[in-house]
This record gives C-alpha cells, sequence and structure tokens, in this order.
C-alpha cells in the first residue's frame, strides 16, 4: 500500500513539474503563437543552472557554488530567459518558422555542449553533488517526497495563477490581438514583436523553472534529461491537453506522462525479451501518432481554447 | 587543411541534395518541414532492400564496378529507391500535410512534421534494427593523393561528389530550360497567380514533393556510401540541411546548393579548431550567423 501511494506521488510529482513547462509552452504556442522547437534547452538551463549554482564543490567542473537554494533556482531561470532573449531577438522578426529552426538547434547545441564540455557540465556522466533543501533535517525520504510534491504543486499553481492573470490582463489581450492579426494590432500602434519577445523568454523562464525543480527532485542532471525527445513530450501534452487554455495544459501533462510510464511498464511486464530493446521505438511511435492524429481529428484538444472578454 | 577542404566538399555535395527538396517544400507549401531529412533515410533502406532483391535475382549484377564498391545492382536499386522515397514523401502529404495545410494553419504543419519525422523513425528502427548497416562490406581502399600533407579520396567519394554535380545540373537544367521548370518557379513566387495563369497547382505540389523526396533518397544513399546506414540518419542530418537550406536564403534552389558546400565545408574546417564532439553544433552556429549578418540567406529574399 505504501508503496503504491509513494509511486503515486512519485508520478504526480513528476507529472506536475512537467505540467509547468507546458504552461511555459502554452504562453508561447497557445497564446501568443510562437513555436518553440527547443524547450529542452530551456527546461535544460533551469536544471543545470541550479545545480552549477546551488551544489556542492565538485573536482572534475567548475560550480559548486553552493548558493541558497531560492537564489540558485532563480539563477537557472534566469539562465533560460537569458538564452531566450538572445535567440528570440535574433529571429523573432524574421519569417515565423525560423522561430522553430533556430530553437531546435539551440536544443541541439545545449545538449552537445552540456555532453562534450566537462569542465563545465561534467560531460556524459552529468553534474552530481547538489543536496536537496531540508533533506537531512527530514529523515524519512516518503515524507520528503510528500513534501516535496507539495512544493511542485503550489509552484505549479502559482505559475497558473499567473498566467491565467496574465491572459487576462491587457497584456494577454494583445497576445491574442497580435496572434489573430498582426498588422491590425499594429495599426493601433503595438510593437508587435516586442511583445512576441516578451512572451517567448517569460514562457522560456516557466520552462526553466520546471528544469530546475526537476533537478532539484532528482538532485542530478546529465545530457540524458534533455534531449530532443523531451521537447517532443512537452508539445503532445500541450496539443492532446489543448493549446491556449492553461487548464487543458495541465490535464495533457498527466495524461501523456501517464500513458508514456504505462506503455514503458507494460512492454517491460508483457513484451517478449527481444522486443526489450524496443521499447523506447515503440512508445515513440505511439507518441508520435498521438500528436498526428490530434491534429488531424481534434486540433483544439481536449479542452479547447476559451474565448476570453475581458473588461 | 586540404583533407578537411576535400571531406567539406563532398559533405557539402551531399547536404546540397537534401536541402534542394527542403527548400522548395519551404518555399511552395511554406512551412519548416522537421520530417524531411527522414526522407533521406527512407532513401537509404529502399536501395538496401533493392540491393539485397537485384543482387539476389541476378547474380551477375553483384560485380562491382572497378575501381569503386559499388555494385551495378546497388545503380540500379538507387534509381528505384529514388522512386519509392518521392512516392513516400506524396503518400505522407497527402495522408498527414495535406490535410492539416486545407485547415489552414502552416505552424501546426511545422509540428506534424515534428510527430512525422519521430513515427518514420521508428518505424524504421522496428523494420530495420538499431544496429547500422553498409552496402558493401568490402573494404574500400583511399587512393593517396598525396603525402606531405597527407591527403586521402576514396574512389567512391569522387563519384558521389561527381553524380551529385551531374544531378544538380540537370535540376538546374530543367528549372530553367522547360515549361515545367518555369511553372515550377512560378509556384514558388507565388502559387496564387501561378494558378490563374493555368498551373495545376495540386499537381505541381505532387512533383515537389516527388522531386524533393527522390533528391533526399539520393542524399541518404550516398551519405549511407560514405559513412553507414542507420536509422538516425535523420536526426543527425537535419540541422545541417536546415542549415543549409536558412544559410542559401529559403526558396532559393542555387542558394541551397550554395548553403549545402558552405555549411558542409565549415563543418569539417572546424575539426580543425574544435574536438570532434561539437561537430553536431556547428550548423546552429552557422545559422545563428546567417540571422545576424544576412537574415535572408545569401540568396532568399525578404517575405513575411
Amino acid at each position: 500500500m505504501i508503496g503504491l501511494i509513494s509511486y503515486l506521488v512519485f508520478f504526480a510529482t513528476v507529472s506536475s513539474i512537467l505540467a509547468i513547462a507546458v504552461l511555459g509552452l502554452n504562453l508561447q504556442w497557445g497564446n501568443t503563437g510562437l513555436f518553440n522547437g527547443g524547450v529542452a534547452a530551456f527546461f535544460g538551463a533551469g536544471a543545470y543552472g541550479l545545480i552549477l549554482l546551488g551544489g556542492t564543490v565538485q573536482a572534475d567542473h567548475i560550480g559548486g557554488f553552493e548558493l541558497f537554494y531560492p537564489v540558485a533556482l532563480v539563477g537557472g531561470i534566469l539562465l533560460s530567459g537569458l538564452i531566450a532573449l538572445v535567440v528570440g531577438m535574433l529571429t523573432i522578426r524574421l519569417r515565423r518558422d525560423y522561430l522553430a529552426i533556430a530553437t531546435f538547434g539551440v536544443a541541439v547545441a545545449f545538449e552537445n555542449l552540456m555532453r562534450n564540455a566537462e569542465w563545465l557540465s561534467g560531460g556524459a556522466q552529468g553534474m552530481r553533488g547538489f543536496e536537496r533543501p531540508f533533506e537531512d533535517s527530514i529523515a524519512d525520504p516518503f515524507v520528503f517526497n510528500i513534501i516535496f510534491f507539495c512544493f511542485s504543486v503550489l509552484l505549479l499553481l502559482g505559475v497558473y495563477l499567473f498566467l491565467e492573470k496574465l491572459i487576462r490582463s491587457p497584456f494577454g489581450r494583445l497576445l491574442r490581438a497580435i496572434r489573430e492579426d498582426e498588422v491590425a494590432a499594429k495599426s493601433l500602434g503595438k510593437a508587435p514583436n516586442r511583445v512576441r519577445l516578451t512572451a517567448f523568454v517569460v514562457g522560456s523562464m516557466i520552462m526553466g523553472l520546471a528544469g530546475g525543480l526537476y533537478a532539484t527532485f532528482y538532485a542530478f542532471v546529465s545530457p540524458q534529461d534533455v534531449l530532443p525527445t523531451l521537447t517532443f513530450q512537452i508539445w503532445a501534452m500541450l496539443i492532446v491537453g489543448g493549446s491556449g487554455n492553461n487548464q487543458g495544459g495541465i490535464l495533457g501533462a498527466f495524461l501523456i506522462w501517464a500513458a508514456w510510464t504505462a506503455s514503458g511498464w507494460m512492454l517491460s511486464k508483457f513484451a517478449p525479451i527481444e522486443a526489450q530493446l524496443y521499447t523506447g521505438t515503440l512508445q515513440y511511435i505511439m507518441i508520435g501518432m498521438i500528436i498526428v492524429g490530434m491534429l488531424l481529428w481534434r486540433p483544439q484538444g481536449l479542452l479547447p481554447e476559451k474565448l476570453i472578454v475581458s473588461q | 587543411m586540404i583533407q578537411h577542404l576535400l571531406d567539406g566538399i563532398l559533405v557539402g555535395s551531399i547536404l546540397s541534395l537534401g536541402a534542394i527538396g527542403l527548400t522548395l517544400v519551404m518555399h511552395t507549401l511554406r512551412f519548416a518541414n522537421f520530417s524531411h531529412a527522414e526522407l533521406l533515410s527512407v532513401g537509404a533502406y529502399a536501395a538496401l532492400v533493392f540491393d539485397g532483391l537485384f543482387g539476389a535475382f541476378y547474380s551477375q549484377l553483384r560485380s562491382t564496378i572497378e575501381p569503386l564498391s559499388l555494385t551495378w545492382s546497388l545503380i540500379l536499386a538507387i534509381l528505384f529507391a529514388m522512386i519509392v522515397t518521392g512516392l513516400s514523401a506524396i503518400l505522407i502529404d497527402k495522408l498527414v500535410f495535406r490535410r492539416i495545410r486545407e485547415k489552414g494553419d502552416e505552424l501546426s504543419m511545422v509540428f506534424a512534421s515534428f510527430g512525422v519525422a519521430m513515427v518514420v523513425r521508428n518505424l524504421i528502427s522496428l523494420l530495420f534494427g538499431l544496429k547500422s548497416q553498409l552496402f558493401s562490406n568490402d573494404i574500400a581502399f583511399a587512393i593517396v593523393i598525396s603525402r606531405d600533407p597527407m591527403i586521402l579520396v576514396k574512389p567512391d567519394q569522387v563519384f558521389v561528389l561527381i553524380a551529385s554535380l551531374l544531378v544538380m545540373l540537370l535540376f538546374h537544367l530543367v528549372l530553367s530550360r522547360t515549361t515545367f521548370g518555369y511553372a515550377l518557379q512560378a509556384v514558388a513566387e507565388n502559387p496564387v497567380l501561378a494558378q490563374i495563369t493555368g498551373v495545376n497547382l495540386s499537381r505541381m505540389f505532387r512533383m515537389i514533393w516527388l522531386i524533393g523526396g527522390s533528391l533526399a533518397a539520393l542524399s541518404g544513399i550516398f551519405y549511407g556510401l560514405n559513412n553507414q546506414i542507420n536509422p538516425v540518419i535523420g536526426r543527425d542530418l537535419v540541422l545541417p540541411i536546415f542549415a543549409a537550406t536558412i544559410a542559401g536564403g529559403i526558396g532559393s534552389v542555387y542558394g541551397a546548393v550554395l548553403g549545402g558546400f558552405l555549411v558542409g565545408i565549415a563543418s569539417n574546417l572546424a575539426l580543425m579548431i574544435l574536438p570532434s564532439g561539437y561537430s553536431p553544433a556547428v550548423p546552429f552556429l552557422i545559422i545563428l550567423g546567417v540571422l545576424i549578418l544576412r537574415p535572408n540567406g545569401i540568396l532568399g529574399e525578404a517575405r513575411a
């Protein structure tokens, strides 16, 4: 019984963390129409940033500044924002799919740098030596996991409320206006590219927060955590849940993560040994089919975007 | 230095073939197709299958063409693979992209192409296994061109370079000398206007997929000939091909060729200053450089 509960807590913690990243993507894609093909890089910047700033001293790479936890977390978030600012400034004024390609490239380059720059990130072995706050004072790991779960859900709730407020504000109206008709927005004296850049940077910082929480939870980060697969999963969550709808995004995060872990578990349990090697392959085909199927038959997702008339 | 330059020119010719198709699709159908590079894998595996089939039925086809490691059956297989890949590109468009296009959202197509790439790549892994394969298990010896500095070239590489250049020349002649070529350019420039002048738009779209797919197949086969064939060819080449397209300017076929050589040469020259582990990141640096210096590419025009 306690095993099942502790597994459910584990599952719900990871889902909530991924849901935060989905909310960040929803601000970019759902509300603003910006295609971010490199979610993994912004998530990863938050994760690596946190461990670099908040971890203990390690012999083989820089870092180990042992900063106070919130400071380290914010540091990771700012790193994500900085990368987003540079990429955004270069691409947002160009053809819309340039951003997709450039962000996809950022993710490839980021993973490549983390895998190779051993002095910076510990290379393929990843970064260890992070002490989770309060881990010493809470002896029971089960209690710790429950507390961390509450912490993640609280942050998820915070991000959700912030974004709901944001999209109902004049700024949110402006985002939708630009998404729907850029020329009309321009004619009213708005600066679409600046607004887009703001939404892009804020969304990426939210992904950085998710990455920081993820790294806190595992007290570890490696290039395996920032593969392009992650980008794909986060996107699947948003499309299935309903882009433009924050509740949909959260729902999608839980559903897709459940489908992903359940399919992995079933394949490892029931599939013949020879097929085990292809577990990942089968899972990717499944997720790929879900995405293409959703786009073809229910592009608005499970919970469609609600039209908001803000006063 | 010269060795790196030669290798770069070779890789460049392979990338150019892939980039021509991508630039056509990106310009006429107006979306960044992340699944284009998977057509390279489709082509390489199709050639592998046809090569095996022809070799099994007509054993005299298995003799190699000296001094290359190529067999006659592979040459034949290349032609069949190009057709099959072109047809699969049309099929994918029919099943997925056309339906989403009709709903009207261009960026949804970008995302659909992510999904298609994932499905195609993993279906290939499932069908052919994750292990790398080779067209020929014979060891191809390189010819020493000079000892100081050491320069080595394989006969196959010379064949690949010449064949790529010939195909590009052929495509150039089609584009600049035939009615079909003019129609293709017209569609790329302005689809609606082209339609008014009597161009059958949906037929032209099919032709674009057919051409893009078969050139991608050729690119994938040549890549496989030069390295090895595995299911992640598409994943490894998607960024270099995008870099070539952006560097050349989206929509410009000649730009794509130029961009392909630029990316190939730059990636190989980068090996002189960067450890080889970093080479997958070089195309990204090229994209950044192009966006800073010349956002519309070398031969591209500004368009929203």
